[in-house]
């Protein structure tokens, strides 16, 4: 009478409903780096649908979009944010180049990514923010 | 394994006249497994006619907290066996990032909110933190996991070789999605209700009030249901009866969202002393 765990934990569950009523771009990734819910400003960033998709490993994450280093980014670590979220557990911000490759667009944003800890201490996923940059 | 609701009231108790058909002790449940072994869902006000009713020769009770909002714990400093050395008892509930269950408790169990101090209960206790997991005790395996309701929550999942019970008593698992139900992956309480023989679930609202409650972690009648319909379950009992709801208004209410939601299993309102046996 045992069952398979299929369900999110509730943490991420909250995660996802929160990012559904965002304005900026979220995706919201497991501890593994797959993406396992984006929002629909993400979409736009994706250039995929979440219903379309599902879930996205890091491999097809990949094959849709490419982020680059900034040359004029001045932040104190530029590695990726969301491997420093989920291997440090810290958040890190950092501004980079995207190009989605189906139109081949380039934007250039800041990416925000935190991870996600339970009470326990356990890591749960990641959160990336993207901030379509407004400055110099 | 056998379940008999001793609190079936949500938020406060509500007793009276007009509530006597389903009882106006809060939250309170007693599971007895096949062994005889006794766990005790919840400490509302009805955990102390649960106590009067002990068989005597039981000595070990197992109290498994879903959360420690006042109704759900209101009842244990009148718990008969916390003051009787030749009981012993195990509280199970959950921590917060700051505070043990310990702490957590000793909140309610002191001075000015009580006369006695949880060190100076006279009875074998032992406190067990739950978050996410397994255990066991007796007959009975148990999964625990948070859910959502405002503050560390959690529900509970409980099996033995021949029967499942879900035991989810406050959860508002509609909270933020815009469509209710979503997907399993994405319902909490999902994993602990997913075919289970009976589901005691939060039922509190009904569809017009929920929109001045959204947010303080209770379900409509109807999201319940629909619940129950995604995970499956075999017999839903609707529980945590708002105490503003009398007899009438609460078979009325049943009725309306059962009328609208045409389940395929049956469904119950959890009422004081009836009786589900499992096996």
């Amino acid at each position: 009478m045992t069952t398979e765990t299929t369900q999110q934990p509730v943490e991420m569950i909250l995660v996802r409903h929160l990012a559904g009523y965002l304005f900026v771009p979220v995706l919201v990734m497991d501890t593994t780096g797959t993406v396992i819910f984006y929002n629909e400003p993400a979409e736009r960033i994706l250039g995929v649908r979440f219903e379309e998709t599902g879930r996205i490993d890091p491999e097809e994450a990949d094959r849709l979009v490419e982020l680059s280093d900034d040359p004029d980014d001045g932040s104190e670590d530029p590695r990726r944010p969301l491997l420093i979220a989920l291997q440090q557990r810290r958040p890190a911000h950092a501004r980079r180049w995207l190009l989605r490759r189906s139109d081949r667009v380039r934007l250039q944003v800041e990416l925000t990514a935190f991870p996600i800890i339970d009470q326990e201490e356990r890591l749960l996923g990641a959160v990336a923010m993207f901030w379509e940059h407004q400055g110099p | 394994m056998k379940v008999i609701p001793y609190g079936v009231r949500g938020s406060l108790a509500a007793p009276g006249w007009a509530t006597a058909r389903y009882g106006g002790n809060t939250s309170c449940v007693r599971v007895t497994g096949p062994d005889d072994t006794v766990l005790v869902l919840d400490a509302g006000t009805g955990i102390r006619s649960l106590a009067l009713e002990l068989p005597p020769r039981v000595r070990r009770i197992d109290v498994l907290l879903t959360h420690l909002h006042m109704d759900h714990i209101i009842g244990l400093g009148f718990f008969g066996p916390l003051y009787n050395p030749a009981m012993e008892v195990h509280i199970w509930g959950p921590a917060s990032a700051t505070l043990s269950l310990e702490a957590r408790l000793r909140r309610y169990l002191a001075p000015p909110l009580f006369p006695v101090l949880l060190r100076d209960l006279p009875c074998r206790l032992e406190l067990h933190h739950t978050g996410r997991g397994h255990f066991s005790i007796g007959p009975f395996r148990i999964r625990a996991a948070r859910v959502c309701h405002p503050g560390p929550t959690v529900g509970y999942r409980i099996e033995t070789e021949r029967a499942s019970l879900a035991y989810l008593p406050d959860h508002e698992p509609a909270l933020g999605a815009r469509r209710f139900p979503l997907d399993a992956e994405w319902t909490s309480g999902f994993d602990l209700a997913q075919g289970v023989d009976l589901l005691l679930h939060d039922a509190q609202y009904t569809r017009e009030e929920y929109p001045r409650h959204a947010g303080w972690g209770h379900s409509t009648m109807h999201d319940a249901l629909a619940f129950a319909r995604l995970a499956g379950v075999k017999h839903l009992v609707p529980f945590h009866h708002d105490p503003g709801r009398d007899d009438a208004a609460l078979e009325k209410a049943i009725a309306a969202a059962l009328a609208d939601a045409h389940p395929d299993f049956p469904v119950t309102p959890a009422a004081e002393g009836r009786t589900f046996d499992l096996d």
